[in-house]
């Protein structure tokens, strides 16, 4: 067994076996999730922060619901809210937080860093990166890879048989935590990645990125696809500046029911969400049994319930803290 | 406090522009009297020991920001010019982008006001903008006659061609030299570090080398066109410094200046999103930060300017793409040239002494009192320098208001031990006397 | 003990089990992970053999109800698979070594989430003694005294102690 790092605040801090890991554990949390009381004293005790700066409400229940089926305490505190106005700086917010006691902060914030800011602000208590920027957003990484080791069969073999998956993710990479992370968790099992997008919507540099390819004509890669992850146009992000128009980037870059029919059989499709239906997916195609956008979601309080308890619930009795 | 009658510099080496002699130096009222070894000290003199140390004409930094008026809780003028004379400096260019800024007679008249018994000699840069909103012209001429020599909008660049021309053509006629802070901001818009490898990693929105290259090109061919005086603040990348010696090649006189935390860090330092290595322009990756050294070795950097840039630690604990950009460097320049440049020290004091001196248009040519030679007749503004001693850097114990210094914790080679003001002893064994 | 003495002894108790619950109607093995799988399979192969019952087999993995989260590294071996509703059900925990007692009570608490069961019995391989809760075996393969620091192995094979490498 490796040892799981502090803080989770990016897919880099995560090696192949931490990963497989993590995976592993979410079985159990599945588990959980389908009992009538989906609940386990695992965290009793243990008080968790979630500190959203950025509104996010499906992310942040997501997070809440996973520490409270671990018994856990939760607290939460978010961007309208009186306690993290204006003003009062991130490291006072910090500073109280930690003098009330926080065993976990789940972090979401607009900067990057962030969250790697605050590991360094606090003491004995596990950050988590619940989307920094346009930098890392492990725990979405981490359930697309649960879900995509569900279509494979699950369990060890399944996790084997990413490697040499290929992978495809389309769209705005240039402004996404996600793709950072999706990239990095796929490339550690062994996966073969391939970015689409636009060349504006390509990050200025790809030196040192563990991809096998890159490619502005999606029509060109979907044959040799087995899973297609979407990612959406973040328009709050100014990623429109990046495209002439939207019809124009949808033409090259949307999966849409035509282009759907040129995947493999056995192919899923993966987004994130929200869904922009219509800019980057066709309706339709969401609709499709091998899209798997709604056990993304559903898997994503398991693989949540997992990182917490692996951050938290590995102790050892010489005091030293997880 | 003021100037002893008498002081004597004892046991030294003089180092300035016409060379290296073994030398003890005496300073009556503010002035050098005699250079010459083995110099009596009568009782009533003030003696400073220079043994193993190099007596030189005190530091001259073409670019503090001294944040008054406006940012006191950063920096004063007091503050700013005690840094100044702990880092061997005995003259500063006071940056206009205070609040309100320099671009107004009375603005100048209120810092030269606010420098006035201060530890260093205060020399302002006028806006060339009205407010550097970059849409008129300041009134140079005025602040011209006040003593203003280098206009700048520093903090930006002048982004309209047209207008930056016209400045340069209205300087022609008042013989000041016109800095630029160059950086494109349709280029540059929103970035935060170097655009590149580490800013994708990083997911942090970058400005590309060409951000500050277009315009160095600009205003080379402005410089050219119209024969106005440009110098170049800060330049950072390997392709403005390739720029500058073709230019200067091609009979454009330019100059320009490097700061030290482009030869001595690089982008990648960033990575811990700590926004104490947030600064504009960029830390660089490795490729320019050699650049930038081997423009200080052949000449193509004529000087090296501190960019010294204060902010309250509050600002600097906000997330990277938020906090200001800015370092202090006041009391470490000096030390990271001699301990990162691979050139004697004499090379290293004419590119922060009596070169950047002529710029500033302080030096005895220009009628003023800074760099020059240490010699009999010339005003006492010295610094005087241990090049072999070691010491580490401690945010808490400089003397800035700030904290913001990007060497926390390494330990640098070369340092001052005494600085003369106009004859004054203001630093005496590394200890400001007030 | 060897192979042999452990064949005789899931036989033993495959029997013991059945004179107690005549019928073995509501019985449910729960065979707590990981010691514990095998010999639960091995249980109710023995029901089926010699009482032709098909007793349900679940397993069980009681990670998340340990009181040493935290203290020490804790981390579940494999999802919990209960298929029955154990409301009404006789549940005969079954484990390999039955120690301090904290694995079973953190069990007894685990099954409450399946159903409030009849009764709960527990059958281990083998009872090495330092009990630090008030729970006590049903069904013992062999009582095994033992120091604290020895460690007790349990296979198919047989049953070996050995010397205890850190903790």
């Amino acid at each position: 067994m490796s040892h799981f790092p502090a803080h989770l605040l990016s897919m880099d801090d995560l090696d192949a076996d931490a990963i497989g890991e993590v995976l592993r554990v979410a079985d159990s949390f599945a588990e959980v999730g389908r009992r009538a009381n989906p609940k386990v004293p695992a965290l009793r005790g243990r008080t968790v922060a979630t500190l959203f700066f950025e509104d996010s409400t499906r992310t942040r229940m997501s997070f809440e619901t996973a520490a409270k089926r671990m018994s856990a305490d939760v607290l939460s505190f978010s961007a309208g809210s009186s306690s993290v106005k204006k003003g009062e700086s991130l490291r006072d917010t910090i500073e109280t937080i930690q003098a009330i006691g926080m065993d976990a902060v789940i972090i979401r914030h607009s900067s990057s860093g962030v969250p790697a800011r605050v590991a360094e602000w606090v003491d004995h208590c596990a950050v988590v990166n619940a989307g920094d920027g346009w930098h890392q957003h492990p725990t979405q990484a981490l359930l697309d890879l649960y879900t995509v080791r569900q279509s494979l069969g699950g369990g060890q073999e399944g996790t084997d048989r990413f490697d040499g998956l290929r992978v495809t993710i389309v769209g705005d990479i240039r402004h996404s935590r996600v793709a950072r992370s999706q990239i990095t968790a796929y490339a550690a099992l062994g996966a073969e990645v391939t970015l689409v997008a636009p060349a504006t919507l390509l990050p200025p540099s790809l030196d040192g990125w563990p991809i096998a390819a890159v490619s502005h004509d999606l029509d060109a890669v979907l044959g040799a696809t087995d899973v297609i992850s979407l990612l959406r146009l973040q328009a709050e992000r100014g990623s429109g500046a990046y495209v002439p128009t939207m019809r124009e980037y949808s033409a090259g870059y949307a999966l849409t029911a035509r282009r759907a029919l040129q995947l493999p059989p056995e192919a899923i499709i993966l987004h994130p969400g929200p869904m922009v239906r219509g800019v980057e997916i066709a309706s339709e195609v969401a609709e499709l049994p091998s899209a798997r956008i709604t056990d993304q979601v559903g898997n994503g309080v398991a693989v949540r319930m997992a990182v917490l308890f692996l951050l938290l619930g590995q102790g050892s009795l010489d005091g030293a803290a997880a | 406090m003021s100037a002893p009658h008498e002081l004597v510099i004892r046991g030294g080496t003089v180092v300035d522009a016409s060379g290296e002699r073994r030398a003890d130096v005496r300073v009556v009222d503010g002035e050098v009297v005699e250079v010459a070894e083995g110099l009596e000290a009568p009782g009533s003199a003030t003696v400073l020991d220079a043994g193993g140390c190099v007596v030189a004409p005190g530091l001259v930094d073409l670019h503090t920001h001294l944040r008054e008026p406006g940012r006191e809780e950063a920096e004063t003028v007091e503050s700013g010019t005690r840094a100044a004379a702990l880092g061997g400096f005995t003259a500063v260019v006071a940056m206009p982008n205070t609040d309100p800024p320099l671009d107004s007679a009375e603005s100048v008249r209120n810092v030269y006001a606010l420098a006035q018994g201060a530890m260093a000699q205060v020399a302002v840069a006028g806006a060339i903008t009205v407010g550097r909103a970059g849409e008129r012209l300041a009134p140079m001429a005025e602040l011209a006659a006040l003593g203003v020599h280098l206009f700048t909008d520093d903090g930006d660049g002048v982004q309209s061609a047209g207008l930056m021309r016209r400045a340069l053509q209205y300087a022609t006629g008042l013989g000041v030299v016109l800095g630029q802070h160059c950086e494109d901001r349709s280029l540059a818009a929103g970035g935060t570090m170097h655009e590149g490898a580490w800013s994708s990693r990083l997911g942090l929105p970058g400005m590309p080398s060409e951000a500050e290259e277009v315009m160095v090109a600009r205003d080379i061919a402005l410089a050219r066109a119209t024969g106005g005086r440009v110098h170049f603040l800060h330049l950072s990348t390997a392709g403005s410094i390739d720029l500058v010696r073709r230019a200067r090649a091609g009979g454009v006189p330019v100059t320009a200046e490097v700061a030290p935390h482009h030869f001595t860090l690089t982008d990648g330092y960033a990575s811990g999103y700590d926004p104490v290595f947030k600064v504009n322009p960029p830390l660089r990756p490795q490729d320019d930060v050699d650049a930038v050294k081997a423009a200080l070795v052949d000449g193509t950097a004529d000087a090296i300017a501190t960019d010294h840039a204060p902010h309250a630690p509050e600002l600097k604990d906000l997330p990277f793409d938020q906090a200001p950009p800015g370092m202090l460097g006041l009391q470490t320049a000096l030390a990271l040239a001699v301990t990162e440049l691979d050139l004697p020290l004499a090379r290293i004091l004419a590119l922060l002494s009596w070169q950047p001196a002529v710029i500033a248009g302080l030096d005895p040519a220009g009628g003023g009192t800074q760099g020059g030679t240490v010699a009999t007749g010339s005003v006492a503004n010295l610094c005087v320098v241990d090049p072999t001693a070691t010491w580490t850097v401690d945010p808490t114990a400089l003397a800035s208001r700030s904290r913001n210094t990007p060497y926390a914790g390494r330990t640098l080679t070369g340092r001052v031990r005494h600085t003369v003001l106009a004859g004054e002893p203001v630093v005496i064994d590394a200890e400001a006397q007030r | 003990m060897s192979a042999d003495d452990v064949r005789r002894a899931v036989t033993r108790m495959a029997h013991e089990i059945a004179e107690r619950n005549r019928g073995l109607h509501d019985v449910v093995l729960v065979g707590l992970q990981t010691g514990g799988v095998g010999i639960a399979r091995r249980l109710a192969e023995t029901l089926a053999e010699v009482e032709g019952a098909d007793v349900p087999v679940g397993t069980l993995d009681v990670a998340f109800y340990r009181d040493d989260i935290g203290l020490r590294p804790v981390l579940p071996e494999a999802a919990t698979d209960i298929t029955a509703d154990l409301t009404g059900a006789t549940v005969v925990l079954v484990d390999d070594v039955l120690f301090t007692g904290r694995t079973i009570r953190a069990a007894l608490n685990a099954l409450g989430e399946y159903g409030r069961a009849q009764v709960v019995e527990l059958a281990v391989m083998v009872d090495r003694g330092h009990r630090e809760l008030p729970i006590r075996p049903d069904y013992v393969g062999k009582n095994l005294p033992t120091s604290r620091d020895e460690m007790v192995d349990v296979s198919d094979d047989g049953v070996s102690l050995g010397e205890l490498v850190n903790r």
